[in-house]
């Protein structure tokens, strides 16, 4: 593509103290990308957030929106929006004048104000809500007027530091489809921060994984999850399933992994592992057996119930089975600085 | 934890204890305000409310109370000006030497009175005095601004710590600029809190002594004025109304500023920030 991405970062750096909270980031965001920036906490991903809005400088590199530097300009002379973690709704004010904000600071003509807002809260399903102050809506209501305060902008980029992180599980899962559905529907840029790997990898185009202040891997959900390039990106997306053989190491995901019937044959090429059950939980639809093996290291297997209520499961703790998985799933770890921080 | 019975009972009366040694003083002089005798003689044999009209019509009370009122407003004015701008600095921005800023607005309220009316004294007399500055209504004023200021800053700045933060980032990303943050967002945040820090300042103002002894030459605010008089035990009754005028004129700014300081927001739990000591 000959033009500007619509986020470039090189070689960003932020420094709080003794503390390198953001250590050397470089990453390209194409114009209308779901991006999630994943991480546990304090490994960069909410920092980077805030000086691509503004409210961190970085004491080193750049950053470009479309191709313009915006790293020392303040929050308001920058073409983007954001969604905070705890909402930051003006509480003095009702949910309308809340979403015009933005175009009132930018005196945009009442009428037109109105008329945007309004249209704005049609499409986060809070159309008729305008006249309510914030106190008198449920978290999930607030959630999406902060979202319909930022989008009515039309910002070119749209910020979203762990939106959903304060709604309960059900909510959660709602708004991840919403969120989805709008930014489709606007097209806009949307780079998203959040610690549930889950969540990153129902919603993004692209996730980075970001780790003591770096970017471990960049890529799609499923590259991310099915080839970790780390070990910890092994554990922190999904289960850290690595064991060692012949000098590799390599992680099998729990799913990809089969129980090899007493007395059958393996397929050619498939490998197969014996170990003993160490501990059995029964988790609903499926059940997690972790597998102690007797070449060394363990594994975790994930089978549905289809068939197995939960006493029989529960029971198989301390068996003797024979595992199995092919080869191409199998994903070799490229140890990345581990203890260089 | 469960306190015993006997821990429980003490505290009931330590505390029962502690409001009769406040209120019952007042309780006494409000009750002397409408004793019909010249003399003072307890038990109040006759009650009268005949000396409410007579101070209200004295021309020294009146003269008192009015200077009084101007004091109180011009410090408080004055307070609510220097105060706001104080806190907005020390909440806002780190600078060079915020901490000392921040010690040094609210040092005045715990400097011995006496120290801050002497002091105001020798600067009015000896520097101001040669460049034609007199006692008068602008110096009593500026004493007692003195730890007014003190009262505002810690409302303001207590309701900006607890408010403002993500508001303030929220209302830039959002495009408002530093005055427009500031007339949109943190101006409505500190209403509350500054109609509760310009009450408390009126009423610490309005029933100062100390200050005003060294700032106000030949005239009298209202608590000055009971001072001077009683010595005239003729004018006792007098000073009996007054105080209880003074007593209630404090009771309902604070009383206000409490509720407001209290109640600022219906998602926002706001306690008040009442100074620690009087000057």
């Amino acid at each position: 593509m000959s033009h500007a991405p619509d986020i470039r970062i090189r070689g960003l750096v932020k420094r709080f103290g003794d503390v390198t909270a953001v250590d050397d980031v470089d990453l390209e965001i194409e114009r209308g990308e779901f991006f999630t920036m994943l991480g546990p906490s304090g490994s960069g991903k909410t920092t980077t957030l805030r000086m691509i809005a503004g409210f961190e400088i970085p004491d080193e590199g750049s950053i470009e929106l479309a191709g313009r530097d915006v790293s020392r300009l303040p929050p308001y002379e920058r073409p983007v929006n954001t969604v905070f973690q705890d909402y930051a709704l003006f509480p003095h004010m009702t949910v309308a004048q809340n979403v015009e904000y933005g175009l009132m600071v930018k005196r945009v003509a009442k009428d037109e104000r109105r008329r945007r807002a309004a249209a704005s809260l049609e499409m986060v399903r809070l159309g008729g809500y305008g006249a309510r102050k914030p106190a008198q809506l449920s978290g999930g209501q607030r959630q999406r007027v902060a979202l319909a305060r930022a989008i009515v902008n039309e910002p070119q980029v749209l910020l979203l530091d762990e939106p959903l992180g304060a709604l309960d599980l059900k909510l959660r899962q709602e708004m991840q489809i919403e969120l989805k559905r709008i930014q489709q529907e606007v097209g806009i840029t949307f780079v998203y921060v959040t610690h549930d790997q889950e969540e990153a990898l129902t919603m993004s185009d692209r996730i980075a994984v970001f780790h003591r202040g770096r970017i471990e891997q960049i890529g799609p959900p499923a590259e991310v999850y099915e080839h970790p390039e780390s070990e910890f990106i092994a554990g922190f997306v999904g289960v850290s399933n690595v064991i060692e053989r012949e000098g590799r190491r390599y992680t099998v995901r729990p799913e990809k992994i089969h129980v090899l019937a007493d007395g059958a044959q393996a397929p050619d090429g498939v490998r197969v592992e014996a170990g003993t059950v160490r501990d059995v939980q029964y988790v609903g639809p499926v059940t997690r057996y972790h597998v102690t093996l007797d070449r060394g290291g363990e594994l975790q297997m994930l089978a549905q119930n289809l068939e197995e209520g939960s006493m029989e499961v529960l029971a198989s703790k301390g068996r003797r089975l024979r595992l199995q998985w092919r080869p191409e799933h199998e994903s070799v770890i490229v140890e990345t600085e581990e203890g260089n921080a | 934890m469960v306190e015993s019975r006997l821990t429980r009972w003490l505290l009931r009366a330590g505390t029962g204890l502690t409001l009769v040694f406040i209120y019952g003083p007042l309780l006494v002089i409000g009750l002397y305000a409408f004793n019909r005798n010249v003399t003072q003689k307890w038990p109040i044999e006759e009650y009268s409310t005949r000396w409410f009209s007579v101070a209200f019509n004295d021309d020294g009370v009146r003269e008192a109370l009015t200077l009084s009122i101007l004091a109180a407003l011009g410090a408080t004015a004055i307070a609510l000006v220097l105060g706001t701008l104080a806190s907005l600095a020390v909440a806002r921005y780190q600078f060079f030497g915020r901490e000392v800023i921040t010690f040094a607005v609210v040092l005045p309220i715990a400097l011995p009175g006496i120290v801050t009316g002497l002091a105001l004294q020798a600067t009015i007399v000896d520097v101001l005095g040669p460049i034609g500055v007199s006692f008068g209504l602008a110096t009593i004023i500026v004493g007692h601004a003195t730890f007014c200021v003190v009262v505002v800053y810690n409302n303001v700045i207590a309701r900006i710590r607890r408010t403002s933060g993500a508001l303030d980032e929220a209302s830039a990303d959002l495009g408002a600029d530093y005055w427009q943050t500031t007339r949109y967002v943190m101006f409505p945040q500190m209403r509350t809190a500054l109609l509760a820090g310009g009450l408390l300042a009126f009423a610490l103002s309005f029933d100062e002594v100390v200050v005003t002894i060294f700032t106000s030459g030949a005239q009298q605010t209202l608590p000055i004025w009971i001072f001077a008089t009683l010595a005239r035990p003729a004018q006792l009754p007098i000073v009996n109304v007054v105080a209880l005028f003074l007593v209630v004129a404090s009771i309902i700014p604070v009383y206000i500023a409490q509720r407001l300081a209290g109640g600022g927001g219906p998602d926002e739990e706001r306690a008040p920030t009442i100074p620690t000591a009087a000057p």
